[in-house]
């Protein structure tokens, strides 16, 4: 292509689009390159948006038909056993009317490409079916566009925002961030589960398009660091589970074969029973923390999103991270055309943005947390076992006296672990969160 | 536990290039110095398949998570995603 433009961004997901649409608003001649047939096409994730990061960029979203699944009025957290299920549950009023669309599910195949035609109607340029396989750098190293699999495939622009997630052979290539590392992402499996509607509303319930997440945590990722969640959707339900890669590889454990004995587990068959699978998906979840974010600017160019390794495992955030880093690459790009200087000088206001926004205020206080999950096992092994079994104590009837009862329940627990390991995982909790 | 990946990827859709995206650098690695052959284990799609004298790549049913190329403990899988506009696409997502 011929033409030169202001502003290149790589990906049509929550990062690059919400960029695009501030960029366009703003008469910046920019131009999205997507390599999958439509924005979304390519694209997955759990399946919860938030509103109050949306609407930074599209402040009527509600409106203008963004193509909402579900409004999330209660969360759940869940640890299980391989029999049982230990739960906890929260649901506000306040999340049906003045909190309504805090948390939201959608399915990436419809909103991403509803996000990208906002951003199209703002004036940016949408250019879907088209790999970026290089970045174009002049004599100083300084990045002066991209390449593409066209055929007349060089694309020149002043900025280039890279916005092309989690699994980058772009960055392997190029080295604008580090190639990912095994033990870093958490690789993550997903099945959409067909059920009528009225199905999900009273199974969950709830009703008028609104709806419930349910974290999932203890051995259902059979000892592995790892995680599960379902999500409800208008027809349907979101069933993912993950696990460290580099877990999956030495445990010899195939994804597929985890999903399927998940979906038999007690608490969770009752909850999908007689659903269609619709579609069967893979991912990863940037799961590092902040140790794992690179540098996130440099001569020429910004990251943002999943491609920054931006993703908040504790409290399960990522498309919000993605949409305000968008934003705040996107306003650091305003002010370097205002100085007419793409120099990593002029863009490193990105990284001072991103310093004083939520984004790394958060993945900074829980540094700690990813390796909190990696040096204490016994949650994904002994520990989901050794609670179960004291609650059970707790709540069995048999005239035995609440004495025995009570000591049996503490042995339940001690005789899977120290009790020096259980402070341990206690104190390291706190400081991995506090 | 015995799940067949296919009944899954049965209901995806693909538009499947006439090339594959996967390569194995050098195959004499996989049969020869790797010992833990991960690639047959941690890939959601089970594209990789060992067969009697090689592992075989069934590209068509790549997800494209990524994760036998940063797997492969010996960097042996040239992994580039598929031509814009092919490859797995998401109903749903």
């Amino acid at each position: 292509m011929e033409e030169k433009f202001d502003a290149a961004i790589v990906g049509a997901g929550p990062a690059g689009i919400s960029a695009a649409c501030i960029l366009a608003e703003r008469g910046v001649k920019v131009i999205v390159l997507e390599r999958g047939e439509y924005p979304g096409s390519k694209n997955m994730f759990g399946g919860v948006l938030y509103g109050r990061s949306l609407e930074r960029i599209i402040p009527d979203f509600a409106q203008k038909n963004c193509p909402i699944e579900r409004n999330i009025v209660e969360s759940r957290l869940s640890y299980l056993s391989e029999e049982s299920s230990i739960s906890l549950t929260y649901r506000d009023q306040a999340f049906f009317e003045k909190l309504q669309n805090n948390a939201f599910t959608v399915g990436r195949a419809k909103f991403d490409r509803w996000f990208a035609d906002q951003a199209r109607a703002r004036g940016a340029l949408l250019v879907c079916s088209t790999v970026v396989t290089d970045l174009l750098r002049d004599g100083a190293g300084r990045v002066v566009g991209v390449k593409t699999d066209r055929a007349d495939g060089d694309l020149r622009a002043r900025v280039v925002l890279l916005a092309d997630g989690v699994n980058s052979p772009l960055a392997a290539k190029t080295g604008f961030r580090p190639e990912v590392k095994p033990g870093n992402v958490a690789l993550a499996v997903k099945e959409l589960i067909g059920l009528p509607e009225e199905v999900i509303d009273e199974r969950f319930g709830v009703s008028a398009g609104n709806g419930v997440t349910n974290e999932i945590l203890g051995n259902v990722t059979l000892g592995m660091n790892g995680v599960a969640f379902l999500y409800t959707n208008r027809r349907s339900v979101s069933l993912g589970i993950g696990a460290n890669l580099s877990d999956f590889a030495r445990e010899r454990v195939r994804p597929y074969e985890m999903i399927e004995r998940l979906k038999l587990h007690p608490a969770i068959s009752p909850l999908i029973k007689g659903g269609k699978p619709l579609e069967y998906l893979a991912h990863w979840l940037p799961e590092g923390g902040f140790a794992t974010v690179p540098r996130l600017f440099g001569d020429g160019f910004l990251i943002a999103g999943d491609s920054a390794m931006l993703f908040n495992a504790l409290h399960r955030e990522g498309s919000n991270l993605a949409m305000a880093s968008g934003r705040l690459a996107a306003e650091t790009i305003l002010e370097a055309m205002g100085k007419n200087d793409f120099s990593s000088r002029t863009l490193q206001s990105y990284g001072q943005r991103m310093e004083e926004s939520f984004v790394l205020k958060d993945l900074k206080k829980y540094r700690r947390f990813p390796s909190f999950l990696e040096t204490h096992r016994e949650l994904f092994t002994n520990l989901p076992r050794g609670a179960s079994a004291a609650i059970r104590e707790i709540l069995t009837v048999d005239e035995t006296p609440k004495k025995t009862r009570r000591r049996a329940a503490f042995e339940a627990i001690r005789g899977r672990m120290t009790s020096l390991r259980l402070l341990r995982l206690i104190w390291d909790a706190w400081r991995s969160v506090r | 536990m015995s799940v067949k990946v296919e009944d899954k990827l049965f209901l995806d859709r693909f538009n499947v290039d006439e090339e594959s995206h996967l390569r194995l650098i050098d195959p004499e690695i996989c049969m020869g110095r790797c010992q833990e052959q991960p690639c047959l284990y941690i890939c959601p799609a089970n594209v990789y398949k060992r067969e009697s004298e090689r592992i075989s790549v069934n590209y068509e049913g790549c997800l494209e998570c990524g994760s036998c190329r940063i797997g492969c403990p010996h960097f042996n899988i040239d992994w580039r995603f598929p031509r814009g506009g092919y490859g797995v696409r998401h109903k749903f997502g």
